[in-house]
């Protein structure tokens, strides 16, 4: 919101001039009109590990993260080409290889990562599209460049919070919307259901699209259900759907009821425990069955976890090349791949600068981050690099934009990311805005809910 | 619909509507026990009324004596007890947060919010609670609840589906709390008189027909009017007859290629409540009656389960 040397950024002065004039009560007592109305909708997550039924609000900081129009129209078309990379690799890798042919990408990351799906190998899905719903993490450095960190193909979640947030802005300060033009983002469950439809099996004429949820114990059950409702679509569970004649039903009081797109929700593990994890009990048996002969589409197709795997995101450049012939117009991170004896060597030498991730982890797990760890524990987590250097890769510490937050003691500068939502099908289409996370803790790099993270309202300002 | 969305929509109106009939027993004997009363008639009607619901064994784990305060604690704020109120408005919660898309905001809020507040109540009040208070919020919140539905609900299958349940419901209730009072409504008291004023009181007042018995008989209370208005009369909303009618028209509403037999039995028991008099029910038996009849309503809603909803052996 400032510059370093204390005056204001244009595209928040609007703001700014009108924070200044709020009394300190008044913005207090419109957070805890906050906090009471996510309560009593319930927008709550449920959190592992604790108590049956423990659900707990995401903080939400009421001080907007305003992006004007330019940034986002670079970053608008950075994330349409690189999920059409995406799509492309996924597609390719599922057929006929040729990038690995080419050697642009080691075959063995690919064919002997984890999320591979051999399942997959010659099945061709509608459109050609894996990752219809994609939800791409990007930060901005010290240098204001934006970087991409984490691309999310499996199951993102969060839009849920970009729209709640937008409603709770509007409900609470309805005066700033009149004061800005902010890009409006409400129409994400159209674009959404428009782009499913589209990918229904070929020769359906009117398709029935479902929302695929694990129940409400799930964390994000809430997301799932706010979803399914602004789509008008049914929200079912693994048990409410069964495959007959390699099609797939639903149970309804009126009998069985053909379904033609699934939304899933649950990872593939579960999704079909007569071909994935046998002693799941939240997928459909056989449904792989139907989803081989075509006659059920899955969305997000199954297998692309392969294409958000961390070891996989240094290649994405590559692929922007590879398949478009552009370059790509936002980058990576730069990241080591300690699977490499030179980078390992580099970074064992600078554990205590750098951020170590786990390739396949996700949530904020299984992570160090140097300079915020002690001795000890970087130690710990030498060891355990050198035990099997294949499973990390390193990136450096990144000096992260931050964005002036409520804390304790007034507004404070907090460490930010946003998690645009791209949307696959019949076009490539991104609602202007996405998911503002910040690290609530002082100086905190970690923005994940399930570690304390918040939120805020993302604006696009129209000019 | 789905079948499981229905089932939970069926359930969450049913623990809605049986935490109201308790709140409404509980309110009519606390209000008796603040006034000059018989001590023994009291406790004998608290005893008789926690037989007929089925809640005598779970107190006699917790209480040796019946004490009119510990009664109305274990039946509206017992946490551990799954019949108790706060136990109901924790399952109406729970059964509708699984289908909360299908449920408009304002249902979901009022139902989420009610919850909510149930919690901190009891969490903040327990030794002292005001139970005069409690159970006139909890029908407070029941109305609204019901008006939220009925206000903003599409009148499709979801909708019938709350309301079955609503109706089987209540009709369960009125029928035990008949059977509760069954003695008092024996063909022999029928003199005129009014044998027990403080039963009668009880009975009229849980079902919101005090005012209403006034109003249409304009005369003493006698037993067979009081049986007659809560099992026969059209126009009673928590009548038997009333709700078996509620029953069997939103039950045609959502008829499938199963469910014929289903709907005949829905049907025929609201005919027979319809041309029955209530001479030959007292002649034959009250207590018989009732016990047929509560019978009859929960092999209509095993029925509607198999149809329609999440058969038992499979929920």
């Amino acid at each position: 919101m400032y510059l370093s040397d204390g005056t204001t950024r244009p595209h928040y002065l609007n703001y700014d001039h009108w924070l200044k004039e709020q009394p300190a009560e008044r913005l207090s007592q419109k957070r805890a009109e906050a906090d009471a109305l996510f309560h009593r909708v319930g927008i709550t997550f449920a959190v592992y590990g604790q108590e049956e039924g423990a659900e707990r609000l995401i903080p939400f900081d009421i001080v907007p993260r305003v992006l004007p129009l330019e940034d986002w129209i670079r970053i608008e078309g950075a994330l349409k080409q690189r999920v059409r990379a995406l799509n492309s690799f996924l597609h390719d890798i599922y057929h006929d290889q040729q990038i690995l042919k080419a050697g642009v990408i080691p075959p063995e990351q690919v064919l002997c990562n984890s999320q591979y799906r051999p399942e997959m190998q010659g099945v061709d899905v509608p459109s050609d599209i894996y990752a219809h719903i994609a939800g791409i993490d990007i930060v901005r450095d010290d240098t204001g460049e934006f970087l991409v960190l984490e691309d999310n193909l499996r199951v993102p979640s969060g839009v849920s919070y970009m729209l709640e947030n937008r409603k709770m802005m509007m409900r609470l300060f309805p005066e700033l919307f009149s004061a800005h033009r902010v890009a409006p983002v409400d129409h994400y469950a159209d674009v959404l259901l428009d782009n499913l439809r589209s990918v229904a099996p070929t020769g359906v004429a009117d398709p029935t699209v479902v929302l695929l949820t694990p129940g409400a114990h799930n964390s994000a059950y809430f997301e799932h259900a706010f979803l399914a409702q602004q789509m008008g679509i049914e929200l079912v569970e693994g048990q409410d759907l069964f495959v007959r004649d390699e099609a797939v039903f639903m149970r309804t009081t009126q009998g069985p009821q053909r379904v033609d797109v699934i939304y899933r929700r649950i990872d593939d593990d579960f999704l079909d425990p007569l071909v994935f994890r046998p002693d799941s009990m939240l997928g459909v048996p056989g449904l792989l069955t139907a989803y081989r002969a075509g006659r059920i589409t899955i969305a997000n197709a199954i297998g692309t976890g392969v294409a958000d795997d961390k070891s996989i995101y240094p290649y994405v450049p590559a692929m922007i090349h590879f398949y478009l012939g552009q370059a790509p117009i936002i980058g990576n991170v730069h990241t080591w791949m300690l699977r490499k004896k030179e980078d390992l060597d580099y970074v064992l030498a600078h554990l205590p600068e750098l951020v170590v991730k786990e390739v396949h982890g996700a949530g904020g797990y299984g992570m160090l981050i140097g300079p915020a760890s002690t001795k000890a524990q970087i130690e710990a987590f030498r060891h355990q690099i050198i035990a099997t250097p294949e499973r990390y890769i390193a990136q450096p510490t990144l000096a992260l934009s931050t964005s002036p937050t409520f804390a304790s003691q007034g507004l404070e500068p907090r460490h930010i990311d946003l998690r645009p939502f791209v949307v696959s099908g019949r076009d490539v289409t991104i609602v202007p805005g996405g998911l503002t996370r910040v690290a609530l803790q002082e100086g905190s790099l970690v923005v994940n809910s399930s570690q304390g993270g918040g939120t805020k309202d993302t604006w696009v300002l129209e000019a | 619909m789905l079948s499981r969305t229905a089932d939970h929509m069926y359930w969450m109106s049913r623990y809605i509507e049986r935490a109201e009939s308790l709140a409404r027993l509980v309110d009519a004997h606390y209000r008796m026990s603040l006034l000059p009363h018989d001590d023994a008639a009291l406790a004998q009607s608290l005893r008789a009324t926690m037989t007929a619901l089925q809640m005598e064994d779970a107190y006699w784990e917790r209480h040796d004596t019946i004490e009119p305060r510990a009664v109305f604690e274990f039946v509206s704020l017992d946490r551990e007890f799954s019949g108790s109120i706060f136990s109901c408005l924790r399952a109406a919660r729970e059964n509708a947060r699984a289908v909360r898309g299908s449920l408009t905001s304002e249902l979901w809020e009022t139902l989420n919010s009610t919850w909510l507040d149930a919690r901190t109540l009891v969490a903040h009040s327990a030794p002292h609670a005001d139970i005069g208070q409690f159970v006139e919020w909890v029908k407070e919140r029941s109305h609204l609840t019901r008006g939220v539905a009925v206000g903003t609900m599409l009148r499709d299958e979801a909708f019938h589906f709350t309301r079955i349940g609503t109706f089987l419901e209540r009709a369960d209730s009125t029928a035990r709390i008949l059977t509760a009072h069954q003695t008092d409504l024996k063909p022999g008291a029928d003199a005129g008189a009014v044998p027990d004023p403080f039963a009668w009181s009880v009975l009229l007042r849980a079902l919101s027909a005090f005012e209403v018995y006034r109003r249409v008989y304009r005369n003493v209370i006698t037993p067979v009017k009081v049986a007659q208005l809560l099992i026969l009369r059209d126009d009673m909303p928590r009548s038997l007859l009333r709700c078996c009618k509620e029953v069997y028209s939103n039950l045609r509403s959502v008829t499938n290629e199963h469910s014929a037999e289903t709907e005949r039995r829905a049907g025929e028991m609201h005919a027979m409540l319809h041309f029955t008099r209530m001479e030959d029910i007292l002649s034959s038996g009250l207590p018989e009656f009732l016990e047929q009849f509560l019978g009859k309503l929960r092999d209509l809603s095993d029925r509607i389960a198999i149809d329609f909803l999440v058969p038992p052996a499979e929920a």
